[in-house]
């Protein structure tokens, strides 16, 4: 298990508990968490579940893959910490990770 | 009720096509609808506002696999296109692609679709196979983008003329966005391409043609984005960027932004027919509409226990077909039959 905490552009946050396996998006979608919309359901071909990690959770969450940079092309506001939390497994190692939400997924 | 407006008429332009039914949209179930229409004797047109056939199949997910297609264990997007694709080849549909159906009105006991090239259909069924709907280009999220659009922001290059003398920004790193810096770098003013990142999904020699073109001065490569919009009237005066260098204003007046597709209704909401958050609700025996001899099959349909899944439109579409046979040959009756053991439709799939 691990808790992730999601917050919304207008600092609001919520905290969700995920299993081992699933991915950031799946626990976002399970919980309703507001504004991931993951058109795609996973498969990293919609780029509507960007997210910022928060910068201290980078290395343990690691780089994007060459599939999800090329994704991320198609997101909004790409910054440094930017992932799409559907390639984001969860582990115990991620228990506590911090992610922010963009105000828009275009 | 389904709008009954006699000025569409005139403004259909060009070409008439009188058919039995046309068939909205080519992905995977409006390709399954051929068939099973093909098998009944019904030859269809097919339209879809992309300049491929699949749909999300061959559009979204080329490449990745689907494991849920009875008897295929595994096949990707777009095998699964070609599949279907040589599956009605015997009933030989004819495609208008990179067309979109705009209006649909009845007109008598039949329909008149117009397209926005102006090409008309005069049909006696609509088979509405319009997945998510149109796919449309992403509109960046910028404030006032609107405004600018179709006069100084554009998402397709329809006249190059436009473009003339122009100061353009194309903004993106794919095909679309390398393909137009080239095209469009020896009659523009000036020409910016920016991305978000020096790496580009582009073929590697249209990236490399764009290199040199920098390198010798001839236009200039941004990595950054666009932060705001500029202008009057919607005529673009400058665009803000931001780049790791901090804010900057481009002096532009053309942008052509390619961030790719996604999915919007469209059109399909300006024909009267009964629409449910976005879907058609249907009935389960035939998948007819709110409208007697308009059907709705695959993810655009709605009905209890609906599951969005190719197997379940594929099923939708055969049962279409006999509905719809109904209502072309009114007079012939309809003998249940297996393409293993039938003769007649061997013929038609031409393996006898
Ligand atoms: C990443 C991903 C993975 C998927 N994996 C699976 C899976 O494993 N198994 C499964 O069963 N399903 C899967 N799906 C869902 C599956 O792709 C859809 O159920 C299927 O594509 C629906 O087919 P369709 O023919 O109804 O519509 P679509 O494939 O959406 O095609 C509709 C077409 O209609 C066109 N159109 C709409 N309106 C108009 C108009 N007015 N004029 C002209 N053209 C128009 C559109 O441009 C589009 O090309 C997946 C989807 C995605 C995105
Ligand atoms: S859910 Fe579509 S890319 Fe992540």
């Amino acid at each position: 298990m691990a808790k992730i905490t999601f917050i919304q552009p207008d600092g609001s946050t919520q905290v969700v508990e995920a299993k081992a396996g699933i991915t950031v998006m799946e626990a976002a979608k399970m919980n309703d968490v507001p504004g991931i919309e993951a058109e795609c359901g996973g498969a990293c071909a919609c780029a509507t579940c960007h997210v910022y990690v928060d910068p201290q959770w980078k290395a343990a969450t690691g780089a994007p893959a060459e599939m999800e940079e090329d994704m991320l092309d198609f997101a909004f506001d790409v910054r440094e910490e930017s992932r799409l939390c559907c390639q984001i497994k969860v582990t115990d190692a991620l228990d506590g990770l911090v992610v922010r939400v963009p105000a828009k997924q275009f | 009720m389904l709008i009954e407006n006699p000025e569409v008429r005139d403004a259909a332009a060009s070409g008439l096509i009188e058919t039995d039914v046309v068939i909205i949209g080519a992905g995977p179930v409006g390709l399954f609808a051929v068939f099973e229409l093909g098998l009944l004797d019904i030859r269809s047109h097919v339209v879809d506002i992309l300049d491929k056939v699949g749909g999300q199949c061959a559009e979204l997910y080329p490449e990745k696999p689907i494991y849920d297609i009875p008897g295929l264990p595994v096949v990707t997007g777009q095998q699964l296109t070609d599949q279907l694709m040589e599956q009605i080849k015997p009933f030989s549909p004819t495609f208008h692609l990179g067309e979109r159906i705009d209006v649909l009105v009845r007109e008598g006991d039949r329909f008149r679709l117009v397209t926005d090239a102006g090409n008309a259909f005069l049909t006696k069924v609509v088979v509405i196979a319009a997945g998510g709907g149109s796919f449309t280009p992403k509109r960046p999220p910028l404030e006032g983008i609107e405004a600018f659009e179709g006069t100084s922001v554009f998402y397709s290059v329809r006249r190059m003329d436009d473009f003339r003398d122009r100061d353009i920004l194309v903004v993106g790193g794919g095909d679309s966005a390398l393909d137009w810096t080239l095209n469009l770098q020896p009659i523009a003013r000036s020409m910016t391409l920016l991305h978000r990142r020096d790496d580009f999904r582009a073929a590697p020699h249209s990236v490399e043609q764009m290199r040199r073109l920098v390198a010798d001065g001839n236009m200039r490569l941004a990595i950054g984005q666009v932060t705001a919009l500029e202008g009057e009237n919607g005529e673009l005066r400058q665009v803000k960027i931001k780049t790791k260098d901090g804010e900057e204003e481009l002096k532009i007046d053309r942008v052509l932004p390619f961030f790719g597709l996604t999915m919007k209704l469209g059109p399909i909401a300006d024909w009267g027919l009964n629409l449910e958050e976005n879907l058609i609700p249907v009935d389960t025996e035939k998948f007819e509409t709110s409208e007697p001899r308009i059907f709705a099959i695959g993810d655009i349909n709605w009905y209890p226990g609906k599951l969005k899944l190719i197997l379940s439109g594929f099923h939708e579409a055969a049962l279409m077909a006999q509905r719809a046979h109904a209502y072309i040959y009114p007079d012939k009756k309809l003998l249940f039959q297996y393409t293993t053991s039938s003769s007649s439709l061997q013929k038609k799939l031409g393996v006898k």
